[in-house]
């Protein structure tokens, strides 16, 4: 019997068109969690947050609860947070350190560092049990892979889907171009996250990263003002960083049209292909000397020429390598999304560069943003008004090609949907991949 | 301008009031040129530039913020919010006539609505004030909220 779901999912796109069922319904939402986030790689967090051994840092990957730990060989492990005797979350504080032992609060199970099982208090209890043979005695369970990227520590919790290769592709030169920005070629968390609530499906903020017809409009009223603030005051001389950072938003069609987009395989793409909102800060003194010295004045040139805008990992990160930035678009129910975004130190780069990154993170992205503001309020209108029944469908057709999705990468015009279309054409595969009766990976 | 304890208690008063009642360009006059307004990220913040702050603003992002609250597209002030400050009475931690500079203590209660959802923050205000043209000024406000670290939903008016 064909499986209800495949269709369900199969019905919820036509050409240029999504069904509002995408964003709203809750089975929908439902199935992604069971498959897509399961199916695709999941970035967990950075090797920096755990410098040291049986540190730890507790975090979500979709509704899983996830344990990202530094073993006593310095391997990072991934494990579920959840004590395999009863269910209880080892580890309920988001960062620490282990000591020896992960050690239960409810009947004291220890574990060690890489989830397997230390002891249990009043072992004879067990005996003649086969308790050996349970699932329980493996101790916490691990997650199907991990992968270390440069640091960056990324999970697939199913067997189904790709490689973490094949999964990211070359895509992974926006990630190597942001590490890459330190002279020793490394970063470090800096401080928490920025963590900000709202009330839409996740897609849309995710949709939002690659959309270059909105800042003008709906960011008038705050990037639009201290464009004007900036012009009443002269307009002249050094423009503040604060001015530096925000005043490009107000910026043409013509030019987020030239900035381009490139899509890549499974979902993934990026802004800015040929220039970007990120391309006229002022240099930080020193910082070329610098890289010129660690990687050549070729290569040099090459890593600082790059000034991609948004890059998104598909399904639900977004990094902004000029910025060393990286957002966690984490979906809580079909009707709301959490959102972490990140900063980094670039290792041993000027102290300014972190701190316009440290700028950029408040003005743009906390809940005390304007910015923020203006997004948050289109999203929420936008999740209210796809209740409507009169229409059903959302418009995703803006500079279609043919042909778009049969090469496994492609640049376009700037203010193209098509990394939309990329993003759902993925969505759907993902989706379908571990359904019985789906399409086969 | 001789400073009393009671002139910094009402000062502190004065400028809740002064959001609470939407008269944010006397609101403005309040601070120096120079001024920063802080709200921490973390709990127990020491650094101020170069780790994430929910605020750190100058006067440029201040009148910024000011100006865009009335705008014509400003989108998400359609309706606008309100704000309601609950101040415990300013405690005065120290007056130093010499470096012009006052500090005071103030436990708050602070809600913003807008539609029918209302948000209730808790914490502390932190002024540093000083004297300009006769009057009091604030060269620094720090805010810090009991829940700095949670997940919030949108602030759009001043705490």
């Amino acid at each position: 019997m064909q499986n209800p779901a495949v269709n369900r999912i199969k019905n919820l796109q036509r050409p240029g068109e999504v069904h509002r069922d995408a964003y709203v319904a809750q089975d929908v939402f439902d199935l992604e969690m069971k498959h897509l986030f399961r199916n695709a790689w999941a970035y967990v967090g950075h090797a920096s947050q755990i410098p040291n051994r049986s540190d730890y840092y507790a975090t979500t990957v979709a509704d899983q609860p996830i344990l990202m730990v530094r073993h006593k060989d310095d391997t990072i492990h991934v494990m579920y947070n959840r004590c395999p005797h009863k269910g209880t979350q080892v580890v309920i504080d988001t960062k620490g350190n282990a000591g020896k032992f992960f050690r239960c609060p409810y009947h004291a199970w220890s574990f060690r560092t890489d989830g397997s099982l230390a002891s249990v208090p009043l072992k004879r209890g067990y005996d003649n049990t086969d308790f050996e043979k349970s699932c329980a005695a493996k101790g916490m369970t691990s997650v199907a892979h991990i992968k270390n990227y440069r640091d960056f520590i990324f999970v697939k919790l199913n067997d189904a889907g790709p490689d973490f290769e094949s999964f990211f592709g070359d895509s992974l030169s926006s990630l190597d171009n942001m590490i890459d920005r330190s002279p020793v070629g490394r970063l470090q968390v800096v401080g928490a996250p920025l963590r900000y609530l709202h009330h839409c499906n996740w897609k849309m903020l995710v949709e939002n990263q690659t959309d270059t017809c909105h800042p003008m409009v709906a960011h008038e009223s705050s990037a639009g003002t201290v464009k004007d603030i900036w012009e009443k005051e002269g307009g002249d001389g050094p423009r503040p960083m604060a001015v530096e950072v925000i005043l490009p938003f107000m910026s043409s069609y013509e030019f987020f049209e030239g900035m381009g987009i490139r899509t890549w395989d499974n979902g993934h793409g990026h802004t800015g292909v040929h220039h970007s909102i990120h391309s006229d800060y002022s240099v930080a003194p020193g910082y070329e000397e610098q890289m010129q010295a660690a990687y050549g004045a070729e290569k040099a040139a090459a890593i600082l020429g790059e000034n991609r805008h948004n890059t998104i990992y598909f399904p639900n990160m977004m990094i902004k390598g000029p910025i060393q930035s990286l957002r966690l678009f984490k979906p809580i129910a079909a009707d709301k999304t959490l959102v972490e975004s990140w900063i980094f130190r670039l290792v041993d780069a000027p102290d300014i560069l972190l701190e316009r990154t440290a700028m950029y993170n408040r003005i743009i992205n906390a809940p005390t943003s304007i910015v923020g503001h203006d997004d948050l309020e289109m999203y929420e209108r936008a999740q209210s008004g796809l209740s409507s029944d009169g229409m059903q469908w959302v418009n995703v057709q803006r500079l279609y090609e043919d042909g778009e999705g049969t090469t496994p990468e492609a640049t376009y015009n700037g203010t193209t949907e098509a990394q939309m279309r990329n993003q759902f054409r993925a969505w759907e595969k993902f989706m379908l991949m571990s359904m019985d009766g789906g399409v086969a990976p | 301008m001789k400073v009393t304890m009671q002139a910094l208690v009402d000062f502190v008063y004065l400028e809740a009031r002064l959001i609470d009642e939407r008269r944010f360009p006397e609101w403005l006059d309040m601070f120096t040129e120079d001024a920063i307004y802080w709200m921490p990220l973390e709990w127990d913040q020491v650094e101020e530039k170069l780790t994430t702050s929910l605020l750190y603003e100058d006067k440029l992002l201040l009148r910024t913020r000011v100006e865009r609250l009335e705008g014509a597209r400003t989108f998400s002030q359609k309706p606008q919010s309100r704000c309601q400050h609950l101040l415990q009475m300013p405690q005065v931690d120290s007056m130093d006539s010499a470096a012009n500079a006052y500090q005071t203590w103030t436990a708050f209660h602070y809600a913003e609505t807008r539609f029918d959802e209302q948000q209730i923050l808790a914490g502390w205000a932190r002024h540093t004030l000083c004297v300009e043209n006769d009057g009091l000024r604030i060269r620094k406000k720090r805010v810090d909220l009991v829940n700095c670290d949670a997940p919030f939903r949108n602030i759009q008016l001043f705490v």
